[in-house]
């Protein structure tokens, strides 16, 4: 998908953060976009599922909803994939109590 | 997809000499963004030069327009493996740019509105392979790629002309970018398939 010329509206430029689901199953157990971040910019607590996610990119780059920083940025190499977190505080994941 | 003829849009077939490896040709020109596209207004653009020893050269819009122009005519590799052939740009040569400038540096970290980075060696910004250009097809430069003004770097994949261009930051080391931190090359020459960190 490309941009229209005449401008860029948001709807167009980027996506929920449910679109890092896939890609990030491909690295870890558990659903990323249930967990919260906390964005290193701001300090912003939303859930990962909640960031935008601009992917007509050369990666995957999520940005705080708040602040527009970038809190998470993956790429897919042929034979890697990296995942750049510096932008978040942390995860938090929700998990069944014992 | 129909099957087209190749001369139907007076477009000319795919000249396979000049598609590096792993690149097939688009006649569009596709947008990529990794986040919100700057509104910068010409009135309220600036373009900084930083030396390793703080000195700051600038040019406002006025300045940058004054400068001895070029109307380079490059291929365009982008690392998402689309080509684009013979777009024709104008702008000022990095030459011109940095030629009063004093610096033992070997590195360039170039900055953009909206936070962008990526680096390069700035041997690869001299000697007529690299232009901050302002216009395309002979209009302005439009916001969705990098207006009012960018980096052309043509020679290396196309995440190294950076849209937006705010400032070139002259360092003695090599600082990675936006993307080269984030597992991309830290060169990325087309012509050697050097898309990821260890290609
Ligand atoms: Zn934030």
């Amino acid at each position: 998908m490309t941009i229209p010329a005449d401008g860029s509206p948001a709807e167009y430029a980027y996506m929920d953060g449910n679109a890092l689901a896939g890609p990030l199953s491909e690295v870890f157990a558990v659903d990323v976009t249930t967990a919260t971040s906390r964005c290193a910019h701001c300090g912003r607590t939303e859930p990962v599922a909640a960031l935008r996610v601009y992917a007509h990119a050369p990666g995957l780059v999520a940005r705080c909803e708040g602040c527009d920083e970038v809190v998470l940025r993956m790429v897919r190499g042929t034979q890697t994939l990296w995942l750049d977190l510096r932008g978040a505080v942390a995860l938090a994941f929700p998990m069944d109590g014992a | 997809m129909p099957i087209v003829s190749r001369g139907f849009h007076g477009r000319r077939p795919t000249d396979d000499r000049k598609l590096p490896p792993g690149q097939f040709e688009t006649f569009d020109f596709p947008v990529l963004s990794a986040g919100p596209t700057p509104r910068v207004a010409q009135e309220d653009w600036e373009l900084d030069v930083t030396t390793e020893d703080g000195a700051r050269h600038s040019w406002d819009w006025a300045a940058f327009t004054a400068l001895p122009m070029e109307t380079p005519t490059v291929d365009l590799h982008c690392v998402t493996r689309w080509s684009k052939f013979g777009t024709e740009w104008q702008g000022v040569s990095l030459d011109v740019l940095l030629g009063d400038v004093e610096t033992a540096a070997e590195f360039a970290l170039v900055h953009a509105y909206g936070g962008y980075t990526t680096n390069l060696p700035l041997e690869d910004l001299l000697d007529g392979q690299a232009w901050i250009v302002h216009r395309y097809d002979g209009e302005d430069l439009a916001p969705e790629h990098g207006g009012p003004a960018r980096l052309l770097v043509p020679h290396l994949y196309l995440w190294k002309s950076a849209k937006w261009v705010r400032r070139i930051e002259l360092r003695l080391d090599d600082e990675p970018g936006f993307w080269e931190s984030a597992g991309y090359h830290d060169y990325g020459d087309p012509w050697r398939e050097q898309r990821y960190q260890g290609d």
